[in-house]
């Protein structure tokens, strides 16, 4: 069939689908099981609305517990069994962890993770903070934030592409088509130089694509937290003798910790997942792996389901601290 | 705040400085790339995109019309003519008849050639004039160099073959509806039954809500790379396979979490008064779901939307995962980039112009509807 | 020292929209002066403008006769008091205090000092360490006031301080402050505030701002028996000062007027000259001074619609006489029972007969 035709199809499905067991279970639940009627109408109506909510709930948590819960526990059995012709498995205790520990792409994606961890978090936020606060002020701000926002529309692998343009090397003697060459030569390099390949240096010039996209991000949360700010304590500082700077440091940089805690987090998070700008840019190759790369790549170039799950695992590990962080806050506010 | 006392205007000329330098950093890698859509894959292999903004000089060679077209007038041999052939004549700056000085002469002077035998005119749009007292001999015309200010020139090209040739194997017109195809599903379904839960978890009241919600809030943050393996297992299991069908419920499920966050914490916020005269009035949960919460749940779902459309349409992996086979039928737009990255590295003209096309309709939304998705994006996040 | 001058001070806002114009006030040293009118009449933004908070658009402002339009706040030697106290919510009340020190490179000894003698001086001692937001409204209000004083300005700036606490805090605030203007005579305050109560205990001199202008200047009971105008005559005074059109009946140093309505005459003390015979007035008696009387020679005859019995005070409201004018209300000292539907008959001593034409008052004519 016609994959559109399929598609308005299961939107049809889907969409009277859901309506319709929702519908009908209410319906169901009302009219049928605990009627609000005769003898036992109290209690019905008792009994009815104690089990409606999960009515409501239940197709949210099908999907929930499939294609999320699930797959945490089953990732992580997979990840202690080896994957066998024919499609069983047997079971190989950490045999796979160690089998990953001992490689060297495996630490070097880890190397370089930290890296990314490290650098692009802060990049980001520091030049969100930046531009929320120049943007704060001035008439076309709003402009402004929408320009340096917009790199969050484009797709992972579009950026990838434009910063391949930005990247690109040309032999000496030819013009320079990248514009980072192009201003390198300009300002006295000797030979234009092939940026992804140098070691050590082109992770940052993978880092910089997500901190180009991620900065409008954290722009954007951090320019509605200073716009919180009650403006009589920058008045008060103001009259109390700071400066601009020292009112930015002092006065409103604490005040939306809270908001620049989250926004760390969440990019932090979004580092951790980061698949598609290593993939397209260089795939790994001069040391440049990552281990969500690292598990892609175990898990359909090598076909091996087992160790590409370890490192499933290790990617979780480094997620779970902030998972905690978020729901302890979660459940702190809801008290 | 903006009229105290003391504000040096220098430090508003700083401000106003900074971020104008700032946005052009951040607008340059994009422009880029959508100028480089329109060039040739000569120009963009020559001359950085910068460059082709203004207009260029450009040197050529070319040559007057043969002795064969010379006239004889008032006792004078003629040859005249335009040294351009297309009708687009650039404006000579210089020109010159020995390789050795291309920039000898002005537009409008007149040079003996020939050994001195002959003059030649040669003026601003490209118009000559060779004058002789003696019949042209030769078969071939007199070589003229000339450094001439080409406008700025673009080209829609690129886009024809890209998105309409259908010889292209490599195009991107499937690709696109196949796109299509996968978004739509996965932005509508996700909604409505995440609104549903989301309204339970904010205005019903049931043991166990509390933990639900930290659930989800834990499952936000879970990365999808875990569902990978063992949902792809499940698929070809059950019988779906990589297929539209699997891309749909693996979006569905990986969009829930953060739908269900982000219009909870909106539901949370409607009025409780309205709620609660629909009860007194007699209204059923559902009824009141249907009625009052969706309607004033708009901006909400509106956002949701975006972002989940945004998601699904840019994303590689789950496409990678659960729909694209060795075949290449389903390819999306993401996958057909990177295989072009691979495959035609070197035409710049074409990648960039694909590359374009897929990010055109996201950004599209995104201008169209920035508002929701800021407001999706702050839901929650601002303490 | 710390006199304050404003000359011909206006403000205008793009627009353009004037919000004050021909502010001419001086402020000597030492006294607590309270801005005082209806919302919107510009007080805070005239507050502002003396903090560097807000642009001077024309005229002058000095301190001291230095020219300070154009000197940034922290330069101008002020120290100011938010409504909503504006304390920096991360640090701890120590730290409140300290900060504007520390900006002006004071050392930590004096600093230490100056925090010691000002929680001393406000009882601020026990909650040093705490942040604000585990201090309760009032005590972040001292907290407030502790950080200006700790500065030692020359002027205070109070905008409207009072407003978020509750009425019996407010009563021991406002003795809080008198107390402690009391015991700094050289320092000048100026306060901003809707409630004229506070205007009337707290002031040296009050400024009634309204219609983009100063309405009058002078003491509290300046005010309260010389008004100037209407505005200030029914600003002042709670209940608002009746005002019962008439016209001048006999001129002199006493004169006659008639009540419309009245079947007689009253006496007011204003003195008139006579091209005032016959002149179409406004009588202003206030609800206090309105005296039951049983002549033909009254200000005002009705029927007593409600009536407040307050214990102290009981008030009487009248509907109003030949739908000039709005409610007449008499408040009448001690308690009168049972006066709903009775008629009564009122009139005032001379003194306390002011007389308006044109909405200025005669007694200034």
């Amino acid at each position: 069939m016609h994959p559109a035709l399929q598609g308005i199809l299961t939107i049809v499905i889907g969409v009277s689908g859901c309506v319709g067991y929702f519908y009908f279970s209410n319906q169901l639940l009302d009219k049928v099981l605990f009627p609000p009627r005769g003898p036992h109408a109290g209690r019905n109506i008792t009994r009815a609305n104690l089990i409606r909510p999960w009515l409501f709930l239940f197709p949210a948590l099908a999907a929930l517990s499939l294609y999320l819960a699930y797959p945490v526990f089953e990732t992580l059995r997979l990840s202690l069994t080896e994957r066998l012709p024919g499609d069983r498995s047997q079971f190989v205790g950490l045999a796979n962890y160690q089998k990953m520990f001992s490689e060297a792409k495996f630490w070097e994606a880890m190397r370089n993770n930290l890296l990314w961890l490290i650098v692009v978090p802060a990049l980001s936020t520091v030049f969100g903070l930046l531009a929320a606060q120049l943007s704060d002020r001035v008439r076309w701000g709003n402009i402004a934030k929408s320009l340096i926002f917009m790199p969050m529309a484009i797709s992972f692998v579009g950026a990838a592409v434009i910063f391949k343009l930005v990247y690109d090397t040309r032999p000496l003697g030819q013009e320079q088509i990248g514009v980072l060459n192009a201003i390198y030569l300009f300002f006295g390099g000797d030979s234009p130089a092939s940026w992804l390949t140098i070691p050590f240096w082109n992770n940052f010039f993978l880092m910089i694509v997500l901190v180009w996209i991620q900065t409008g991000f954290a722009m954007v949360i951090l320019s509605a937290a200073l716009r919180g700010i009650p403006e009589e304590t920058i008045e008060a500082a103001i009259v109390d003798g700071a400066n601009p700077f020292q009112v930015f440091f002092k006065i409103k940089v604490p005040q939306i910790m809270g908001t620049i805690v989250v926004v760390w987090t969440t990019i932090t998070i979004v580092v951790l997942k980061v698949f598609d700008i290593v993939f397209a840019m260089t795939n790994g190759q001069w040391e440049t792996q990552v281990l969500a790369n690292y598990m892609y790549d175990k898990m359909f170039r090598a076909n091996d389901w087992g160790v590409g799950s370890a490192s499933a695992m290790i990617i979780m590990l480094l997620v779970t601290p902030i998972l905690v962080w978020n729901v302890y806050n979660a459940r702190k506010e809801m008290r | 705040m903006d009229n105290i006392v003391g504000k040096k205007s220098g430090l508003v000329w700083a401000v106003h400085l900074s971020l104008a330098l700032l946005v052009i950093v951040w607008l340059f890698p994009t422009t880029g790339l959508l100028v480089s859509s329109f060039r040739t894959g000569d120009q963009i292999a020559t001359s950085g995109w910068w460059k082709s903004l203004t207009a260029s000089e450009q040197s050529q060679t070319l040559r007057t019309a043969s002795p064969d077209e010379q006239q004889e007038i008032d006792g004078v041999f003629v040859v005249e003519g335009n040294l351009f052939e297309s009708t687009d004549k650039p404006d000579i700056s210089s020109w010159g008849t020995s390789s050795r000085d291309i920039g000898a002469n002005a537009p409008g002077d007149t040079v003996e050639v020939n050994k001195g035998t002959a003059t030649l005119t040669v003026t601003a749009n490209g118009d000559y004039r060779l004058e002789s007292p003696e019949a042209f001999e030769g078969r071939r015309g007199e070589r003229v160099f000339l450094t001439a200010e080409t406008p700025p020139e673009f080209t829609l090209d690129n886009y024809d073959k890209v998105l309409f040739d259908e010889n292209n194997r490599e195009g991107m017109a499937k690709a696109f509806f196949n796109t299509l195809t996968v978004t739509i599903p996965a932005t509508i379904i996700p909604i409505l039954v995440a609104a549903f839960a989301a309204y339970a978890l904010a205005w019903m009241d049931f043991p166990g809500r509390a933990l639900l919600i930290a659930v989800v809030v834990g499952l936000l943050v879970v990365p999808l790379q875990l569902a990978l393996i063992p949902l792809l297992k499940l698929h070809n299991e059950v019988g779906i396979g990589k297929s539209y069908l699997g891309a749909w419920l693996a979006h569905t499920g990986f969009g829930m979490p953060l739908a269900i966050y982000l219009l909870r914490n909106y539901m949370v916020g409607l009025p409780k008064d309205i709620i609660e005269n629909a009860k007194v009035d007699g209204a059923t949960d559902f009824q009141i779901f249907v009625k009052i919460i969706l309607p004033l749940s708009f901006p909400a779902l509106a956002s949701f939307a975006i972002f989940q459309f945004l998601w699904t349409w840019n994303d590689l992996l789950v496409a990678l995962v659960f729909l694209i086979d060795s075949s290449g039928e389903t390819t999306v737009m993401t996958k057909q980039i990177v295989e072009l990255l691979g495959t035609r590295g070197g035409n710049w003209e074409i990648l960039a112009t694909s590359a374009f096309v897929s990010i055109a309709v996201p950004l599209a939304v995104f201008f169209a509807m920035q508002r929701y998705l800021v407001r999706g994006l702050l839901a929650g996040s601002v303490k | 020292m710390s006199n304050l001058t404003l000359t011909d001070v206006e403000k205008t806002y793009p627009g353009p929209v004037t919000v004050l114009e021909h502010i001419n006030l001086d402020i000597t040293t030492g006294e607590l002066i309270v801005f005082v009118g209806p919302s919107g009449c510009g007080k805070s933004t005239l507050l502002r403008m003396i903090a560097g908070l807000e642009t001077i658009t024309s005229g002058e402002f000095t301190i001291d006769g230095a020219r300070m339009n154009d000197v940034p706040p922290a330069q101008r030697g002020i120290a100011m008091v938010f409504q909503s106290y504006a304390l920096y919510p991360h640090m701890t009340v120590r730290d409140n205090m300290a900060f504007a020190l520390k900006l002006a490179k004071k050392t930590p000894a004096e600093i230490d000092a100056a925090i010691e003698k000002v929680s001393g001086q406000l009882q601020l001692a026990p909650y040093l360490d705490r942040l604000p937001k585990a201090l309760s409204g009032g005590q972040r209000q001292r907290v407030a006031i502790g950080r200006s004083i700790v500065r030692d300005p020359k002027v205070y700036l109070f905008d409207e301080p009072l407003s978020n606490l509750d009425a019996a805090l407010r009563v021991a605030t406002r003795i809080e402050i008198a107390q402690l203007k009391e015991s700094m005579p050289q320092s000048t305050m100026v306060y901003v505030t809707h409630d004229q109560v506070e205007a009337m205990t707290l002031a040296s001199r009050i400024v009634v701002l309204a219609n983009r202008g100063i309405a009058q200047v002078g003491s509290p009971l300046d005010l309260y028996e010389r008004p100037e105008n209407e505005f200030v005559a029914t600003f002042i005074g709670s209940p608002a000062m009746n005002l019962l059109p008439g016209e001048i009946v006999e001129t002199g140093d006493v004169t006659r007027v008639k009540v419309h309505g009245a079947e007689g005459t009253i006496t007011s003390a204003v003195p008139t000259t006579g091209d005032r015979r016959g002149a179409k007035i406004n009588i202003g008696i206030r609800p206090e001074d309105m005296i039951p009387t049983s002549t033909t020679d009254y200000a005002f005859d009705g029927e007593v619609a409600i009536s407040e019995a307050l214990g102290e005070v009981t008030q009487v409201y009248f509907g109003s006489p030949n739908d000039e004018g709005g409610t007449v209300i008499a408040k009448l000292q001690g308690i009168h029972r049972d006066v709903r539907g009775q008629n009564m008959r009122l009139t005032a001593e001379a003194g306390k007969v002011h007389l308006f034409q044109d909405g200025r008052s005669l007694l200034y004519a």
